[in-house]
């Protein structure tokens, strides 16, 4: 009876576990609370993708009220992937999250945290189940507002004006969403997504729907952080509490970047009208830029969460590459870097955090000679750092194998060579880590430097495994990737 | 003149969406762009509840001589979206308030300003 | 200074309770007409806050205390999720109100009550401590 309702309780638990976590007074007692019911989520997350996997689309109703007129929770093998990946993120990072919160800031303080992280987890997961496009919107929002209060909780006062910056974009784009959502509602009369995608057709290249897009592309861009609309992105990931910057950076763009899936594959049927309107060259001109200039100016970067956030601006563009080639093996690269890119850039953000722990402040000088006090964390590094760039036997190689796949489908040689190129540019920016936490003499301040508790160090090697076994397993990630592109661009 | 009304309640949708997005680009002081920002989200709740009005249609409420209902649902929708503005301006408002508490102003080029600075 | 004011305290006296009652009255009347739980709840809120307006912050607080007002928040949306977990419950879908009742007619009026019962002390500890929040800051 329970596997029925799978769905809903996906999103109810941790939307219900928020305002019980908030009536607690302990900042210990918030964390207990808030690990069971996320250790529960990859659990219920699982045995959907399992249900999925099997028995094909779930389609649950809220309120028992018949879609199109009520909402529905339409779960296929692309957001069950989803939420796979957000809830086994926000599973991961809960053991890190008590040390870490513990140094970062007061107890009463903890409890918010805890509070604004179910509920932000719970938007997210609502966001990739729902198959309402105005329930979307809804769950954007509760996880908008709440990763608002989780960045302006950064211990730095530049986490404010982050944080502040972030709520202006975010709440534009969100409304950008809404504006699209709306003009396709007054041409279809529904809001289901699966009923929007049956009705387009009637109303096809009339100016209002084509208009809709563009809002819907602009407003989703923004939240994903496609360049050049990624300027909020370095100060929120880099004046976050460690643990925040963490499961943001792994989960929240990419649960923006699966609704620009479903708008442009289930709802606007592949390619009607992107192709015709040149959408998709765009679209692979700005991934491209967003691959290349971020992560020149992270290597002028001297702020190592700043680093790694401008990264995750050049790996989003791996990610909306794939898209923008409209095959099965560019989608495959895209859904399964979804995947990957969380992991990885998860773990590095972990084990940066872990080195704030003790240091306050990461800069590229101040991490100089450590890797031999804290050889466990720079181990983690060194291994995550070689999947950003792409060697073989990690989860990185795997994503760029099949983008440049899908380039040489197309014919387009030269955009396999620069994505291959591109990852020049990763090695030369965690060369640069790498270079001065071995190799360099260290700051005469850092003798008292230890590595960081064992719970922290659990979460981030756990996250550093991952990125080493699904490089090598590559048959779970992978299979699922593919069913979950053939699911979108409607081929069996 | 139907169609008059049609496009006037679109009219003014896109008057105070520019007006908004104008404001929050263009004013620095970080009260003044919640101001901007709130009456962009305003210009939305408009573009739904206007197509939303049928002509002499009246509250979707079943009584004795009325035949012609408006649309009840983008009301609905909008009563929520009207709820995410009130949190979103709460929020951002509290933000000001504490940014305004760790920098002593809330000029945006004088905040960026003092954080060179530091 | 606040004793000079005597008229807007007199009439807020008079007023609170009234405005209460408005507030019950928009609440129970949201099945039938316009109305509901935002609405009530925002004046239920309206008539806090202009008591604490005329009579300061710490009589506010002393018939609405901040910690009562920050768990009636959570318990709100708890109202709400367990209205939908008792459609779980009763063997139908989340937030299915026909099961709550033989009668689904009478189900889903004993859903909307509950639900709006909790939009209703939600929506009315927010706007208040909104208000606290703001007001008590900088003292």
């Amino acid at each position: 009876m329970i596997a029925a309702h799978l769905p809903a309780l996906q999103v109810v638990i941790p939307l219900l576990a928020a305002p019980i976590c908030a009536m607690l007074r302990r900042g210990s007692h918030a964390w207990a609370w808030t690990m069971v019911v996320s250790w529960a989520m990859p659990v219920i997350a699982f045995a959907i993708l399992l249900q999925v996997l099997e028995g094909g689309t779930i389609s649950y109703w809220l309120g028992s009220w018949e879609p199109p007129w009520g909402i529905e929770y339409r779960i296929d093998t692309v957001n069950a992937f989803v939420l796979v990946l957000v809830s086994v993120i926000g599973a991961v990072v809960m053991p890190y999250a008590r040390a870490s919160l513990e140094r970062e800031m007061p107890a009463d303080r903890q409890v918010w945290y805890y509070t604004m992280y179910l509920l932000c987890l719970a938007g997210l997961l609502g966001m990739a189940a729902t198959g309402d496009a105005f329930n979307v919107f809804v769950f954007m929002e509760i996880a908008s507002l709440s990763s608002y209060v989780l960045i302006a909780l950064g211990r730095d006062r530049r986490a404010l004006v982050a944080a502040y910056q972030y709520l202006i974009v975010g709440t534009i784009g969100a409304t950008f969403y809404v504006i699209g959502v709306g003009f396709l509602y007054v041409m279809t009369g529904t809001l289901n997504i699966a009923d929007l995608a049956e009705r387009l057709p009637l109303v096809e290249n009339q100016r209002p729907v084509l208009i809709a897009l563009t809002f819907l592309i602009v407003g989703l861009s923004l939240k994903l952080a496609l360049f050049p609309l990624h300027f909020w992105l370095p100060g929120a990931y880099a004046y976050a509490p460690s643990v925040a910057t963490a499961f943001l950076a792994a989960s929240a763009t990419k649960v923006a970047i699966y609704l620009i899936l479903r708008f442009f594959f289930t709802v606007f049927g592949g390619s009607y009208p992107l192709a015709g309107l040149g959408v998709p060259l765009v679209w692979i001109a700005l991934s491209l830029a967003a691959i290349v200039l971020p992560s020149i100016t992270a290597i002028y970067e001297k702020d190592v969460k700043r680093m790694l956030a401008l990264s995750s601006v050049a790996q989003i563009g791996y990610i909306t590459l794939g898209i923008g080639l409209l095959s099965e093996a560019g989608l495959t690269g895209s859904i399964v870097h979804l995947l990957n890119h969380g992991l990885m850039k998860g773990a590095l953000f972990l084990l940066v955090g872990g080195i704030a722990y003790s240091k306050g402040a990461v800069t590229v000088d101040r991490i100089a000679g450590m890797a031999r006090r804290m050889p466990l964390t720079f181990a983690g590094f060194v291994v995550a750092g070689l999947s950003m760039v792409g060697v073989p036997g990690t989860v990185g190689f795997v994503s760029k194998w099949y983008l440049v796949l899908a380039a040489i489908e197309r014919g387009w040689w030269w955009l396999a060579i620069l994505v291959v190129a591109s990852s020049v540019l990763s090695l030369v920016y965690m060369g640069r880590l790498v270079e001065a936490s071995y190799f360099r003499p260290s700051a005469p301040d850092s003798t008292d430097d230890q590595e960081m508790p064992r719970s922290m160090l659990a979460s981030a090697w756990v996250l550093v495994a991952a990125c080493v076994y699904f490089g090598l397993d590559t048959d779970l990630t992978v299979r699922v990737a593919a069913q979950a592109a053939r699911t979108l661009l409607g081929t069996p | 003149m139907v169609d008059a009304i049609a496009h006037f309640s679109n009219w003014a949708t896109v008057i105070l969406m520019v007006i908004g997005l104008y404001v929050v680009l263009a004013r620095g002081n970080l009260i003044k762009k919640l101001v901007g920002l709130s009456i962009f989200q305003t210009s939305v709740y408009l573009h739904y509840i206007g197509p939303g009005k049928i002509v002499g249609g009246t509250a979707p409420i079943i009584a004795e001589g009325f035949t012609v209902y408006s649309n009840p649902l983008p009301h609905v929708l909008i009563l929520t979206a009207i709820v995410v503005g009130v949190a979103t301006l709460a929020l951002g408002l509290a933000l000001v308030v504490l940014i305004h508490e760790a920098y002593g102003t809330i000029e945006e080029d004088e905040v960026l300003g003092r954080e060179d600075d530091s | 200074m606040m004793h000079r004011e005597t008229i807007p305290r007199v009439v807020t006296k008079l007023l609170f309770p009234y405005i209460l009652l408005f507030a019950l009255y928009v609440q129970f009347h949201g099945e039938l007409g316009p109305g509901g739980g935002f609405q009530a709840g925002v004046i239920v809120a309206a008539a806090i806050i202009l008591y604490g307006i005329i009579f300061g912050l710490q009589a506010a607080h002393r018939i609405a205390p901040p910690r009562l007002v920050e768990i009636m928040i959570s318990l709100g949306v708890l109202i709400y999720g367990v209205v939908g977990v008792f459609g779980l419950l009763f063997g139908g879908n989340y937030l299915d109100y026909f099961v709550l009742d033989p009668d689904p007619v009478n189900g889903q009026e004993r859903g909307i009550f509950w639900v709006e019962a909790g939009v209703l002390v939600t929506v009315s500890s927010t706007m208040v401590a909104i208000y606290y929040a703001f007001a008590g800051r900088g003292r």
